[in-house]
């Protein structure tokens, strides 16, 4: 179907001049969601009626002649982790399984106020907690390309929806790499700008320090059109950068001659799937082709990124998540005996495992007499992982690496070995230790016919040109057109 | 006492924000059950702090009235436990780097100035107010004061006896009123303190057991908790038995202290820094701006006072303790009253007219009225018994002092010739006492007074009477 197909920057465009009507699109979509959705479980909550009222509310105003923004119309996914005003948010937990929010989130707001949809919440890991979207409190949301694999995580079920076109644009957040690896495995774009460039107002805290927000989309431009939207200070996040946002569109045409392309030894070492080897090397060439002069870097506190994030990231989030203790809102345990009773009662039932897991790791990552030994050290080895990239960035403009290791792995090949699982992430946690923009784009399909990631890394506020080298290579392949064809 | 009592205060004390420390709710108290609570002082998933940065002005103002050292840099972390009045499972508070740290408090005790150097100031949210049904069927929360903001004001173990602490307590009390940074209102819990105190025998350095008192409310309350626990130690001591380290509170239905909890279930609060929030800058100008509007505080007040209008030790102090008083009594002594006159008055008859000292503000006469009715007290034409009746009028009706003297026709009677006859009429009237008075019983020249002020209804200047009655008696 052809509304289905066209991108969410041209959707706009016809939506605005009035050749396509919201109403037209937001049902197209739902009728798409309502046909597969069930087999994938890419939403938690799909919101038909809110849908329907907020695409008859851009056609009625476009009818009046108003502006409606730069994303009139354009059908978007929220993973479950935005809170949306009266909207049930559920974090992929049994905990916030009834939780209607009193408020609307920032990034979700700046969507709605540019003129996009929102279709409904998109399945997550719990708590954004896992790789492959099975902590899942409401069951595992599959991978379009083949539905007995996952789409990866936490952002699964936005990552999912993108690609199998039950939504145009979606929103994830990403805390080790649960943005861009989804995408990686699903084969949509999807980006994590710089910590503090999105607002996290409204965002359910995982590990504050990490966490930050991006669009997934099905090209570069697409992303960049929603980044430009969601991006920018907020009064309402302390930790939002001030700097104006960046014309992300634009850098998307703007090529890679003259960018130094810098490619560290460390990201194609052992563990890493020979045809993802392929395809990586294969589009760094493509760039040098186009331009782009190859550097040779290296990151040598790369091997000690994963302990450092589960140490830094369980460590905020057993103190994020303490506030669901069944007191406000949210679950909470039937005729407690008392005050302890009620606290461990609602955590025991409400929480799944791979929360309590990290909550139990955290807690003693931060506990008197190992504060030390731990957190403190891990925040040690983070400044050392950041002085890496600081080096390297003197040498070159932007850095090119695979997105992940591997690609979608079936439905709990990796579920009973939680240490295999965060291996899943190896590729993407140090940009989140060291707050960088990353971005993931198709570039080629494993023999099984599964996408690979190629990943492009940048400065700090250096969207633009990560942007101009995934929209040079994506210039260059048709990748990114294919559509899965989901079979039960 | 074998024993030398060693105390330390960590008071805390709510700044006067019209906002809260991390959202835009209001601090109003006394508002109905959770009506000042959004999604952020709530703790609702999602919500981030934004930092109210009047809160940091305030509180960079105490720490340069007592000499503090300022961070350029602090941080905010997180506190962590569980309670259902704390929203969000941790306090933002800072721990490592705090907002100021030294500085000393002076304090005026038993006729010495003392001072009380400070550990540290830093800045911390509050947190709600569980509510417990009489019937036990449920427990409430309130959170109208979660997230209000606090100082907490950390002071080195320099105290050395209850009636210091309480008298540090009111020090500090008067100081950040005086600044203007807390409303100093004990009952609406705008300064509560914790106070730990431990006893060592004479002469050894290192700290004895410390036992921590939490929560008090009132300067009477710290002075007697504090007694009680240096008996109960005290005997436990002499008893040969260890003193626990504990948590206790005081109990004022019963006038004791309780214990809470002992050291082994201590929390550990797992501090970190919070992310949630950038390290706070702290501006030079700002502090020089700050340092520069500091206002005069009680104690140089007081100086000020003892110097300039020979007040006493006692006097000028209790004239300071509130700058309401202050205020006054530099308004009556502009009107013309005598300083010692107005001091006097003020702790008597205005005093016992108020509620709370801070109502003199608002006290139905002005200094101005004050000062003129001292005025026609001064000068002999109104007395000092007479002036009271006129003090009483003018609170209950208005009026000026003149005025009601007029009206009343209360002025003092100092004309000899109306006088002398009043007193010869007496004198006539009792010649048995005359007699007794010349014949050596001398004390009776009190009653002979009385009986002339009586007949002039108190008008009568009592010096003249006095003289008058001499020279008859004795003439």
């Amino acid at each position: 179907m052809e509304i289905l197909e066209l991108t969410a920057t041209a959707l706009a465009e016809q939506v605005r001049s009035k050749q396509l009507s919201a109403v037209e699109v937001a049902r197209a979509y739902l009728a798409r969601i309502a046909e597969l959705d069930p087999i994938l479980h890419a939403y938690i909550t799909v919101d038909a009626d809110g849908a329907l009222e907020a695409a008859r509310a851009i056609d009625a105003r476009l009818a009046r002649g108003e502006d409606v923004g730069a994303l009139a119309g354009v059908p978007i996914a929220l993973k479950d982790i935005f809170v949306t005003r009266g909207l049930r948010t559920t974090c992929g937990s049994r905990i916030l399984a009834d939780w209607v929010p009193p408020y609307e989130g920032m990034p979700s707001a700046r969507l709605r106020a540019a003129g996009a949809v929102v279709l409904g919440k998109a399945n997550m890991d719990e708590f954004a907690m896992g790789s492959s979207n099975e902590n899942s409190a409401f069951g595992a949301c599959r991978n379009p390309w083949d539905i007995e694999r996952v789409p990866g995580g936490s952002s699964g079920g936005s990552a999912a929806a993108v690609a199998a076109r039950l939504c145009l644009g979606a929103l994830g957040t990403d805390t080790g790499g649960s943005i861009r690896q989804p995408a990686a495995l699903c084969g949509a774009v999807g980006i994590k700008p710089t910590y503090g460039r999105v607002s996290r107002y409204g965002v359910i805290a995982f590990a504050s320090s990490l966490d930050q927000v991006g669009p997934l989309a099905r090209t570069t431009e697409d992303a960049a059109a929603l980044l430009e939207v969601i991006a920018g200070h907020d009064p309402l996040d302390a930790t939002s950068l001030p700097q104006p946002v960046g014309r992300y569109r634009e850098a998307c045409r703007r090529g890679v001659r003259g960018l130094r392309i810098g490619v560290p030894a460390e990201y194609f070492a052992a563990g890493l799937d020979p045809e993802i080897e392929g395809a990586v090397r294969a589009a760094i060439d493509e760039l040098v082709g186009q331009g782009a002069e190859l550097v040779e870097i290296s990151l040598p506190h790369t091997k000690y990124a994963i302990a450092t994030y589960y140490l830094l990231c369980t460590a905020e989030a057993s103190s994020n998540l303490a506030r669901y203790d069944g007191v406000r809102f949210g679950m909470r345990a039937a005729r407690p005996q008392d005050l302890g009773d009620l606290y461990s009662r609602t955590r025991h039932d409400g929480f799944g495992p791979e929360v309590k897991r990290r909550i139990i790791l955290g807690t003693f990552a931060l506990s008197a007499g190992y504060y030390d030994a731990y957190y403190a050290k891990g925040q040690r080895v983070r400044t050392l992982i950041r002085q890496d990239f600081s080096q390297a960035f003197e040498r070159c403009d932007a850095i090119v690496v695979p997105t992940s290791p591997i690609t979608a792995f079936k439905l709990g090949e990796r579920l009973d070995d939680p240490l295999q699982m965060y291996l899943a992430d190896i590729y993407t946690i140090s940009c989140n230790l060291a707050g960088l923009p990353g971005l993931s784009l198709p570039c080629g399909f494993s023999s099984q016919g599964l996408p690979i990631g190629l990943q492009v890394l940048g400065r700090p506020l250096g969207e633009e040109q990560v942007f101009a080298v995934a929209g040079a290579y994506e210039q260059a392949h048709d990748w990114h057109r294919r559509v899965p064809e989901v079979r039960r | 006492m074998p024993w030398e009592v060693v105390i330390g205060l960590e008071v805390h004390v709510q700044l006067a924000t019209q906002s809260k420390l991390f959202c835009a709710c209001s601090t109003q108290f006394g508002a109905p059950p959770n009506s000042n609570v959004c999604a952020v002082c709530s703790g609702q998933p999602g919500v981030l702090p934004v930092l109210n940065e009047q809160a940091i002005v305030l509180a960079l103002k105490l720490a340069l009235a007592t000499g503090g050292t300022i961070r350029r840099r602090s941080r905010f972390a997180r506190k962590n436990y569980f309670y259902p009045d704390l929203p969000k499972g941790y306090q933002i508070s800072q721990y490592d780097e705090p907002l100021a740290e030294h500085g000393a408090v002076e304090i005026w005790h038993e006729g010495q100035l003392r001072s009380v150097r400070l550990t540290r100031i830093h800045l911390e949210e509050d947190a709600g107010k569980n509510i417990h049904l009489a019937t036990g069927a449920a427990s409430l929360v309130d959170l109208n004061r979660a997230g209000v903001p606090l100082i907490e004001v950390v002071s080195e173990p320099d105290l050395r006896a209850p009636a210091e602490a309480a008298e540090y307590m009111r020090t500090l009390r008067g100081i950040v009123r005086a600044l203007g940074i807390c409303d100093g209102n004990l009952e609406q819990g705008s300064l509560r303190c914790d106070a730990n105190i431990s006893l060592r025998p004479w002469g050894q350095q290192a700290l004895g057991t410390k036992v921590e008192i939490k929560n008090i409310n009132s300067f009477r309350f710290v002075q007697k908790a504090l007694e009680y626990e240096i008996e109960r130690q005290s005997e436990l001591l002499a008893r040969g038995q260890a003193i626990q380290q504990e948590t206790r509170q005081w109990s004022a239905e019963v006038g004791r202290t309780e214990a809470m909890r002992s050291k082994e279930e201590a929390h550990d609060y797992r501090y970190f820094p919070e992310p949630d929030l950038p390290p706070v800058e702290i501006d030079e100008r700002l502090i020089e701006s700050l340092r520069v509007a500091l206002p005069e505080l009680p104690l140089q007040r007081r100086q000020r006072l003892m110097e300039e209008g020979g007040l006493s030790d006692y006097d000028a102090t209790e004239l300071t303790r509130e700058t309401e008083l202050t205020d006054y009594y530099h308004l009556a002594v502009a009107a013309g009253g005598s300083p010692k006159r107005v001091a006097n008055w003020m702790l008597t008859e205005l005093l016992s007219r108020v509620d709370d000292a801070r109502d003199v503000a608002r006290a139905p006469v002005a200094p101005a009225g004050m000062a003129e009715l001292l005025g026609l007290v001064e000068s002999g034409k109104v007395s000092g018994k007479l002036a009271k009746d006129i003090w009483a009028k003018m609170w209950t009706s208005g009026g000026s002092a003149l005025k009601i003297a007029t009206d009343g026709d209360l002025f003092q009677q100092s004309d000899s010739a109306a006088l002398e006859q009043a007193v010869r009429a007496v004198v006539e009237a009792h010649a048995d006492r005359v007699a007794a008075y010349r014949a050596g019983k001398t004390k009776l020249m009190g009653w002979f007074v009385g009986q002339v002020m009586q007949a002039t209804e108190g008008k009568a200047n009592p010096k003249l009477v006095n003289t008058l009655l001499q020279q008859l008696l004795d003439g």
